[in-house]
């Protein structure tokens, strides 16, 4: 296990284009009632520019932790997150998140108006660029005719698409997204991943995308970063450009993810002799 | 049973078939009986229930008929209507409400200043806290003797209680409201880089807003008890007294409609602000964002 990461990694990175996103040797802790969890452990890992990025585990790797740390609503007690060379200190609007919770729209405005306003208080743009760039945005994810719907009124996929078209519209450097279709069905969560993909045709958006879906990873990512629990360590960076639902059923596709769901499983299956030992 | 087969499903045979014409099954959308479209409507409702009210005012009071210790409906409409007219009624619920006004404007003032320093920092929230606990189950007459003292007899007494009956319920109820605001939402908010009063009137007063609207029809509530109360046990404020003194005036000249009459009009406000004004506000906030059905 512990030789295989660092030839990935060699053979992996790209020493000439300098990362949009790094990640270096990040340890993240944080607070409970009565313990002091460590979330992730010395986790490094770079994004360049138009990746999709996947972080990809069991519950309890501290993907989300590791996303909260890059969104700037934790600092890291070890190790570095650089934005384009810069240290990030706090949440800012260069890093738009989309949570996985439905409740992430502001009740009180608007389809439209909810995609405005963090372009307006952001000061990214004038009123007139903004309502633009609203427009193209909600256009893009076919919310033409919600446009004045209150976020009370739309199903789950579509506040996520808001979700999503709010963060895009910011034309933010990194798009943080936090399990956006977990808590979908899975009709709506396939033709979500099918609109992600087709936008970042369209867009060649850069994202950090949080799954613990391996399937979901495999189609939504370019590159994943498999993680393992107690705490979150890299276990593999995989590339996965090549699939999208097209290649589902197919052999290579499978091979992947068989690979993936040993890596993942064989952990497990450690775990519980660990704890059946003691 | 009979053997170890397990027992399993019948297989049946497989089918599709094209759904019917919405038109063929017919009440898919009907419109409702005018009657339906009435009793919906909740004044209408609420308008019955006041006239079934009144006609069992009207009944006990004509059987009991001693109008020193309970006048009729129609006495109490009858002064009512004379005491507005010919009488100072209007002029004392002016005087009245506009010393409420005036509290109730400081109470939500100050209360606005208390819940924006606790939710900044942690020893606020702590000081906010403690004081709530402390002055929110003093009632606000009890603090009357001591405002008489400080501030004299007139306006700026009647302001200090209402202050204080208004105060603590907001800042609770306000503070209460930030408090549970999802943290979804929270980290939306500051992902947009907003911070400190930019962040509290844009993100945390408006998701709070249910809870806080709450907070201002419980102040406004207390603020026109303690007020009416308030004119009762010390009368004439400066120059004119309000409706407080108009009914304690009354009751000492033994006309008892008027009394009734004064005590209608404190409920016919209520009512009012109630069901214009704060339902009003409500429509055009909380429900239209599907805070609160």
């Amino acid at each position: 296990m512990s030789t295989a990461l660092p030839a990935a990694n060699a053979e992996m990175v790209d020493e000439h284009a300098p990362a949009l996103l790094a990640v270096d040797g990040v340890t993240l802790q944080y607070k409970t009632r009565d313990h002091l969890v460590t979330a992730t452990y010395r986790v490094s890992f770079q994004v360049h520019p138009s990746d999709r990025f996947v972080l990809l585990g069991p519950s309890g790797c501290g993907k989300s932790t590791l996303l909260k740390g890059v969104g700037g609503f934790m600092a890291p007690v070890e190790g570095t997150i650089r934005l384009k060379g810069q240290t990030i200190e706090r949440p800012g609007p260069d890093r738009m998140m989309v949570f996985q919770e439905f409740d992430q729209l502001l009740p009180w405005k608007t389809v439209r108006e909810n995609i405005l306003f963090p372009m307006l208080v952001s000061g990214r743009c004038n009123r007139a660029e903004a309502a633009e760039r609203a427009w193209a945005y909600i256009d893009k994810v076919n919310l033409t005719k919600f446009a004045d719907a209150y976020p009370h009124m739309l199903s789950g996929g579509m506040k996520q698409r808001v979700a999503i078209a709010r963060a895009m519209a910011m034309e933010a450097d990194i798009l943080l997204m936090d399990e956006p279709f977990a808590a979908l069905d899975a009709l709506t969560r396939r033709k979500m991943q099918e609109e992600l993909l087709q936008l970042w045709d369209d867009v060649r958006f850069t994202m950090l995308f949080v799954t613990h879906s391996i399937e979901e990873a495999i189609i939504v990512g370019s590159r994943i970063l498999v993680m393992s629990p107690h705490p979150g360590q890299v276990k593999a960076e995989l590339n996965a450009h090549q699939f999208s639902h097209d290649e589902q059923g197919g052999g290579e596709f499978q091979a992947l993810h068989n690979r993936i769901h040993n890596m993942l499983f064989a952990e497990r299956i450690e775990e519980e002799r660990l704890h059946g030992r003691s | 049973m009979a053997g170890a087969e397990p027992r399993l499903p019948p297989v049946r045979p497989e089918f599709e078939v094209r759904p019917g014409e919405a038109g063929q099954i017919g009440d898919v959308a009907r419109p409702l009986s005018a009657w339906e479209r009435i009793s919906n409507i909740t004044l209408v409702r609420r308008l019955f229930i006041l006239l079934v009210l009144a006609v069992a005012w009207q009944i006990y009071a004509s059987w009991l008929d001693n109008p020193l210790m309970f006048p009729t409906f129609d006495e109490t409409m009858t002064a009512l209507w004379d005491a507005s007219i010919k009488g100072p009624l209007l002029e004392r619920v002016w005087t009245s409400i506009r010393v409420l006004l005036l509290g109730y404007g400081a109470g939500i003032a100050i209360a606005a200043v208390f819940t924006t320093i606790a939710v900044s920092t942690r020893v606020g929230t702590d000081f906010l806290s403690t004081l709530t606990a402390m002055f929110n189950p003093l009632p606000a007459i009890a603090l009357l003797p001591l405002a008489l003292l400080w501030f004299g007899l007139g306006i700026p007494s009647l302001i200090f209680v209402i202050i204080h009956s208004v105060l603590w319920a907001v800042a609770l109820n306000t503070h209460g409201g930030f408090l549970s605001v999802s943290e979804t939402l929270r980290m939306a908010g500051q992902n947009y880089g907003l911070r400190g009063l930019r962040y509290v009137a844009y993100i945390l007063i408006p998701a709070a807003f249910p809870s806080i609207l709450t907070g201002l029809k419980i102040g406004w509530a207390f603020a026109w008890r303690t007020l009416i109360a308030a004119e009762l046990v010390f009368g004439v404020s400066s120059r004119s007294g309000g409706l407080g003194w108009f009914i304690f005036e009354n009751r000492n000249q033994l006309e008892t409609a008027y009394v009734f009459a004064g005590l209608v009009m404190v409920i016919i406000i209520g009512l009012l602000v109630e069901s214009v004004v704060f339902r009003t506000i409500e429509i055009r906030t909380v429900r239209k964002w599907g805070m609160q059905r």
